[in-house]
C-alpha cells in the first residue's frame, strides 16, 4: 500500500464548454477557455513552480515563483493568474525564468527557520519541494537579517498549531477559509515585511470565528499550519479511501496511516459528496476510536443492578441466542426485536434486518431513522413515489433561490453548508422558514432575503399559506403540473390552499410572522428560474412532520421545480447512513427498496434465497415496542449502535420500558445510557475497522474501508452472523461484498451496485441498474417514479401540545457544529472545548421576566419531566421559545420531551415541548438519581468470570 | 402516563384528521389501509377490542375504518403472537 496522491492543478478547474488550443514547452494541449496556463501545463504533466497557487482556490498571484514566457508577449507573466489564449506559445522553464525564481526562493528561505530536517513536514513541504524544484544550492542574504523565524506558535486550537515563523504569506490558507469554508475568519494583517496572518481580530485560534474546519490546514503550503497528530506521530506511510461516519453528508477522506495508527484524516478531493472539503468532526474527531472508555470484551449480568462480567465471545453470543430463544418459547414469536443503525454500514444494517425477519420469525425491526427522517419517507413516496431527495449535492450549483426550512446546515451539515454558501455568496436569494435566527440568516457577504421566525409547530399551516400565494397569485407553472401532475388531484389541491383560511393573513397570526413576509418569500420561491428547498428535522420531528413534507413536495411540484439541475425537494439526512439503514429494510413495515411486507411476489422472492418463510404482518416500531414492552408483551431487544434512552423522547417512558424487558442486548463502542438498562454488551467495531457502505443524503453509495483490525475482535457484521448462527439461522458470508451482492439481487434499485464497481468508479447514487449503470444523481427527469406527480391535501392540524399558563414557552431542540447527536463519540474527543455542556438559549425578554441571569443554573420542566442546565440569553430566538442541544447526558434534554408523534410514522414531536423555566441552584433530584443509577450500573467485575 | 391504548386512541385519530379532508371522499379506506399496513398485530387487536368495547374517543370516520380491519372480521381475538 502506498499514499493516494492528489495531483494539485494549481487552479480550480473552467466550466466552460468552449475549448482552446495551445503549445506549452513544445506539446499542444486542449482545455476549456477561462483554464490558467498552470492547470493547463499541469494536464500533460508539467509542473510549473509555484507556492501561492492551489486549485481548490482561485489564484492569487502573489508569490512570483510560476512566471512564464509567452512567445510575442513582454515580461513574464504569472502562469496561474493567466488564461490560456488559442494559439499561445507558452514555454515554463528559460534561463531567465530560472534565474527569477531561484532569486523568489532565496529571500523566501532567508526568512525561513532551517529546521527542515525536524520539521513535521519535513517530506511534506512545498516550499522545501520548491527550493528543489528550481535548484536552490545557496542564499546570498545569509540567515541573519530581520525576519520572523522567533514568533509563537499558536497551539490553542485542539487539533492544529499554527507556527507564524513558518509562514511565507501565501495567504492559500486566508483564501480557503474564505471560498472553500465560508467563514472569513483569517486575515493577512500589515504590509509588506510586516505582513502575517491573522485569526479573528489577532485573537488565538480557538477564540475567532474559525470553525476549525482544516481547509486552511489542508491550503497551506508549509508547516505553519500542520495537524498535532501529524507533529506526534510523524508523516505517514499509506492511505486509504474511506466515508466519514459522522453525518449525511458522507465526505471521503483518505485515513493516512502509518502501520495501524491513524495519523490524519485528510478530505479528499475526489469525494463527491466533500469535493476536497470536511468539517471539525470529520477531519479530527475520531479520536473516541482509542478512547480509555472505549469496551473491548463482551459482558453479561443477570439483572441491571449487577456488575458486568467479562465473558469470551462464544459465552456472549450463547446467552443472546439462549435467552431470545426462551423468550420466545414463553411470550411467543413477535415477544422480540431488533433496531438497527443508522451509524453502521448499509451491509451490517441489512444482517440485523434480515436476522429478525428470517431468524426471529417476525417483523420487528427498526432504526433510528424513526426518530428523524421516517416522515421523508413516507411524504416523499406518497408524493414522488420513491423515499429520498431528490438531487445531488453539486445542483446547489445551478440553484437560484434556495428556501431551508427546519434544518441548521453549518451546524448539522457543514460542508454542504459551505458548498451552499458559496452559491449564495455568487448571488443566489435566500429564505430561511425557522423558529430561530440560524446562522445562514446573516453571516459575512450572506444574507437571506426573508427570515420567517415561525412559532414551533406551524410549518404546514406556513407552507399553506405559500401555496395559496402561488395558487391565487397565478404564480403555477401550469406546463409542467399539466405534464407531469395528477390534474385532478392538482385542483383539488388548488382549491383547498385557495381557501380562505390558507391565506398568509390568517395563517400569520398562527405563526407570527407577517403575512407580507410570507408573501413576500412565496414570490420568490416561485419566481426563481432554478428554486431548492433544503429541509431538515425541524420539518419532520412534528405531530404533522410527514403533512409538511408531502406540502413541501406540493410546492416544488406546483412551481415545477423538479427534474433537472438547480432544483428539488431535498432532505438533509442526520446520520451518515440514516438514507442508507432505510433503504436496507430497517423498517417494520417493508423490506429493502421500500416495498411493503404484505406484497407476497416480494415476499416470496426474500424467502426463497433466506429459506425461511416470513411473516406478512408489519412489526412494531420503536415507540411500540416501548409501548408493547410496558405491557409485558415485548420482552427481548438486540440494540445495534443507537443509544435508544438517550435519544428517544420522554426519557422516564423509555427508562420504564428498557426496564421491563429481560434481555436487553447492546451492542456499542461505549456503555452508553441504554446499556445502563442491558444484560448483554457485546462491544462493536468503528468505521475504521470494517469494509461496507454509507449512504448519504443524495443517495450517495461510498465505500467505507477497513484500516486496522477490529480492536474488539469482530466487526459488527461479524457479531450479527454469530447471533443468527447460534439461533440456527446461518447467514454465510464471508465479505460485506457478498451482502452487498445479494442486496443487489433482491432490491432493483441496487441491482448494478457492487464493490467492484464502486471500487472503480468511486461512488454511484441509487437507483443503480440497467436503465442507469452509474447511478441516477437528479431523479423524476422526465416524470416521476410513481408515474404522475401526487398532491395531497395538508391540512393544518395544531399539535396537542400546546402553550398554557404552566408551561407557557414552546421548547425546540437541535444540535451544533462540534458534538454529533448523542455524543458518545465527540463527547470523547477534543471537540468538547467548543461546547462542554448542552445549555438553554433564552430570549432577553422572558429571561428578564424570570429573573434568570446569562449562565444561570435554570430548572426546565415539561408534563413529562424536568432536567436543568445552564440559560444562554439570546435573541436568536424569539420571545415564547426556548431551545437546547441533546448532547450531553446529564442534561437529558429529553426528559422533558413528550411522546407525541408524527401521525403516520410515529416520528417523535422532539420540536415542540410546552417548557416552563425558573431559576434553579443545580441538577435537579432526577438528575442525581439518574447519574447514580448510571454509575452504579456502569460497575465492571474485577475478576474475568466464565 | 398514558396507557397504551390511551396512545392509539390518540394515534388512530391523528391518522383520521389527515385522511378525512382527502379527494375522493373515501377517508375509511385510507385510514383502515393505513392501520392494515403500518401497525402490528397487537397493536391492531388492541383497537380492534377498544372498538368493540364501543370504541369511547374514537372519530367516526376511524371508527368505522376499525371495523373494515381483518382483525374485526375475524371475531375473538388471537392470542398476541402464537
Ligand atoms: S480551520 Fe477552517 S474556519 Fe478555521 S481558520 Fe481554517 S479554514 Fe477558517
Ligand atoms: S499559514 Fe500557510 S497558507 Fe497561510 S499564509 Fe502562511 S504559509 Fe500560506
Ligand atoms: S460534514 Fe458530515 S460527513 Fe463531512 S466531515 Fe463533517 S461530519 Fe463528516
Ligand atoms: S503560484 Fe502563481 S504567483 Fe504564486
Amino acid at each position: 500500500m502506498s499514499l493516494v496522491h492528489e495531483t494539485d492543478y494549481g487552479t480550480p478547474v473552467s466550466k466552460s464548454s468552449e475549448m482552446v488550443t495551445l503549445t506549452i514547452d513544445g506539446q499542444p494541449v486542449t482545455v476549456p477557455a477561462g483554464t490558467s496556463i498552470m492547470r493547463a501545463a499541469m494536464d500533460i504533466g508539467t509542473k510549473v513552480p509555484k507556492l501561492c497557487a492551489t486549485d481548490s482556490v482561485d489564484a492569487f498571484g502573489s508569490c512570483r515563483l510560476c512566471l512564464v514566457e509567452i512567445q510575442g508577449r513582454p515580461g513574464t507573466p504569472a502562469s496561474c493568474t493567466t488564461p490560456v489564449g488559442a494559439g499561445m506559445v507558452v514555454s515554463t522553464q528559460t534561463e531567465r525564468l530560472k534565474q527569477i525564481r531561484k532569486g523568489v526562493m532565496e529571500l523566501y528561505i532567508s526568512d525561513h527557520p532551517l529546521d527542515c530536517l525536524t520539521c513535521a513536514a519535513n517530506g511534506d513541504c512545498e516550499l522545501q519541494d520548491m527550493a528543489g524544484a528550481v535548484g536552490l544550492r545557496d542564499v546570498r542574504y545569509g540567515y541573519d537579517g530581520e525576519n520572523h523565524t522567533k514568533q509563537e506558535k499558536d497551539e490553542s486550537n485542539p487539533y492544529f498549531t499554527f507556527d507564524p515563523s513558518k509562514c511565507i504569506v501565501c495567504s492559500r490558507c486566508v483564501r480557503a477559509c474564505e471560498e472553500v469554508q465560508g467563514t472569513f475568519a483569517l486575515t493577512i494583517q500589515g504590509r509588506g515585511f510586516d505582513s502575517k496572518v491573522s485569526a479573528g481580530m489577532a485573537e488565538p485560534f480557538v477564540d475567532s470565528e474559525c470553525v476549525s474546519c482544516g481547509a486552511c490546514v489542508q491550503a497551506c503550503p508549509t508547516a505553519t499550519l500542520s495537524e498535532k497528530s501529524l507533529i506526534e506521530i510523524g508523516q505517514p506511510e499509506h492511505s486509504v479511501v474511506t466515508t466519514c461516519a459522522y453525518c449525511g453528508v458522507g465526505c471521503s477522506f483518505k485515513a493516512e496511516m502509518r502501520g495501524e495508527e491513524l495519523v490524519r484524516m485528510v478530505p479528499y478531493k475526489d469525494g463527491k459528496a466533500n469535493r476536497g472539503h470536511s468539517c471539525v468532526k470529520g477531519r479530527f474527531a475520531w479520536g473516541y476510536a482509542n478512547h480509555r472508555e472505549r469496551i473491548l470484551a463482551p459482558m453479561i449480568r443477570e439483572t441491571i443492578d449487577q456488575p458486568w462480567r467479562e465473558v469470551t465471545w462464544e459465552v456472549a453470543i450463547n446467552r443472546v441466542a439462549s435467552e431470545f430463544k426462551r423468550l420466545q418459547a414463553k411470550h411467543g414469536r413477535l415477544a422480540i426485536g431488533g433496531i438497527t443503525s443508522s451509524r453502521c454500514t448499509n451491509e451490517e444494517t441489512y444482517l440485523v434486518q434480515k436476522l429478525v425477519r428470517g431468524g426471529f420469525g417476525n417483523n420487528n425491526v427498526d432504526t433510528c431513522a424513526r426518530v428523524c427522517h421516517s416522515p421523508t419517507g413516507y411524504g416523499l413516496r406518497t408524493a414522488f413515489g420513491t423515499s429520498a431527495g431528490t438531487q445531488d449535492f453539486d445542483s446547489v450549483e445551478h440553484t437560484d433561490v434556495v428556501l431551508i426550512i427546519g434544518a441548521n446546515p453549518t451546524d448539522a451539515h457543514p460542508v454542504f453548508a459551505s458548498r451552499m454558501k458559496k452559491r449564495l455568496r455568487q448571488g443566489a436569494k435566500l429564505i430561511v422558514i425557522d423558529p430561530r435566527r440560524i446562522d445562514m440568516v446573516r453571516m459575512p457577504h450572506i444574507e437571506a432575503q426573508y427570515h420567517l421566525p415561525l412559532r414551533p409547530g406551524t410549518n404546514a399551516a406556513m407552507l399553506n399559506a405559500i401555496a395559496h400565494v402561488i395558487v391565487t397569485e397565478g404564480l403555477v407553472n401550469e406546463k409542467f403540473v399539466r405534464d407531469y401532475c395528477d390534474l385532478d388531484a392538482f385542483e383539488y389541491w388548488a382549491s383547498f390552499v385557495a381557501e380562505p383560511q390558507n391565506s398568509p393573513e390568517t395563517v400569520g397570526l398562527m405563526t407570527g410572522v407577517s403575512a407580507e413576509s410570507i408573501r413576500g418569500a412565496a414570490r420568490l420561491y416561485a419566481s426563481g428560474r432554478n428554486s431548492a428547498i433544503y429541509y431538515g428535522l425541524g420539518v419532520t420531528e412534528h405531530s404533522q412532520g410527514t403533512t409538511a413534507v408531502m406540502a413541501l413536495a406540493n410546492l416544488a411540484m406546483a412551481t415545477g421545480n423538479l427534474g433537472r439541475e438547480g432544483v428539488g425537494v431535498n432532505p438533509l439526512r442526520g446520520q451518515n447512513n440514516v438514507q442508507g439503514s432505510c433503504d436496507m429494510g430497517s423498517f417494520p413495515h417493508e423490506l429493502s427498496g421500500y416495498r411493503h411486507i404484505s406484497d407476497d411476489a416480494t415476499r416470496t422472492m426474500f424467502e426463497k434465497l433466506w429459506g425461511r418463510p416470513l411473516d406478512a404482518e408489519p412489526g412494531l416500531r420503536i415507540p411500540n415496542m416501548f409501548d408493547a414492552a410496558i405491557d409485558g408483551t415485548f420482552k427481548g431487544i438486540y440494540v445495534q449502535g443507537e443509544d435508544i434512552l438517550q435519544s428517544d423522547p420522554n426519557t422516564k417512558h423509555v427508562q420504564a420500558a428498557l426496564a421491563a424487558m429481560e434481555c436487553v442486548v447492546v451492542q456499542d463502542l461505549f456503555l452508553n445510557e441504554t446499556a445502563n438498562y442491558a444484560h448483554i454488551f457485546l462491544p462493536g467495531s468503528t468505521f475504521l475497522e470494517k469494509d461496507g457502505t454509507f449512504t448519504n443524503a443524495e443517495r450517495r453509495i461510498n465505500r467505507v474501508r477497513k484500516v486496522m483490525t477490529p480492536k474488539n475482535g469482530m466487526a459488527d457484521w461479524e457479531i450479527t452472523l454469530a447471533i443468527a448462527k447460534a439461533m440456527g439461522f446461518e447467514m454465510p458470508y464471508s465479505h460485506p461484498s457478498e451482502v452487498m451482492d445479494e442486496i443487489a439481487r433482491l432490491t432493483p434499485t441496487f441491482a448494478g451496485v457492487s464493490f467492484d464497481l464502486l471500487d472503480k468508479v468511486g461512488s454511484v447514487q441509487w437507483p443503480c441498474n440497467e436503465k442507469a449503470p452509474l447511478g441516477t444523481p437528479v431523479m423524476h427527469i422526465g416524470g416521476f417514479a410513481r408515474g404522475k406527480g401526487n398532491f395531497m391535501i395538508t391540512e393544518y392540524v395544531p399539535t396537542d401540545e400546546k402553550v398554557g399558563p404552566r408551561f407557557p414557552l414552546l421548547l425546540t431542540t437541535g444540535r451544533i457544529l462540534s458534538q454529533y447527536n448523542v455524543g458518545a463519540q465527540t463527547r470523547r474527543t477534543d471537540n468538547v472545548v467548543w461546547h462542554e455542556e448542552d445549555v438553554l438559549e433564552i430570549h432577553p425578554h422572558d429571561a428578564e421576566e424570570r429573573g434568570v441571569r446569562d449562565g444561570d443554573w435554570v430548572k426546565l420542566d415539561s408534563r413529562a419531566g424536568g432536567t436543568t442546565l445552564r440559560a444562554r440569553i439570546t435573541d436568536r430566538v424569539a420571545p415564547g421559545v426556548v431551545y437546547t442541544t441533546f448532547h450531553h447526558p446529564n442534561t437529558q434534554a429529553n426528559v422533558v420531551t413528550t411522546d407525541f408523534s408524527d401521525w403516520a410514522t410515529n416520528c417523535p414531536e422532539y420540536k415542540v415541548t410546552a417548557v416552563q423555566v425558573s431559576p434553579s441552584n443545580g441538577p435537579s433530584e432526577w438528575q442525581r438519581e439518574y447519574n447514580e443509577q448510571a454509575e452504579h450500573s456502569r460497575r465492571i467485575a474485577k475478576v474475568a468470570a466464565e | 402516563m398514558s396507557s397504551t391504548l390511551d396512545r392509539l386512541v390518540m394515534m388512530a385519530n391523528q391518522i383520521g384528521r389527515f385522511f378525512t379532508p382527502q379527494r375522493g371522499g373515501d377517508a375509511v379506506a385510507g385510514i383502515a389501509d393505513h392501520l392494515e399496513k403500518f401497525w402490528d398485530p397487537r397493536m391492531k387487536e388492541n383497537i380492534v377490542a377498544h372498538w368493540r368495547a364501543g370504541g369511547a374517543g374514537l372519530d367516526g370516520p376511524v371508527r368505522e375504518a376499525i371495523g373494515r380491519l381483518k382483525e374485526a372480521k375475524r371475531g375473538a381475538p388471537l392470542e398476541a403472537g402464537r
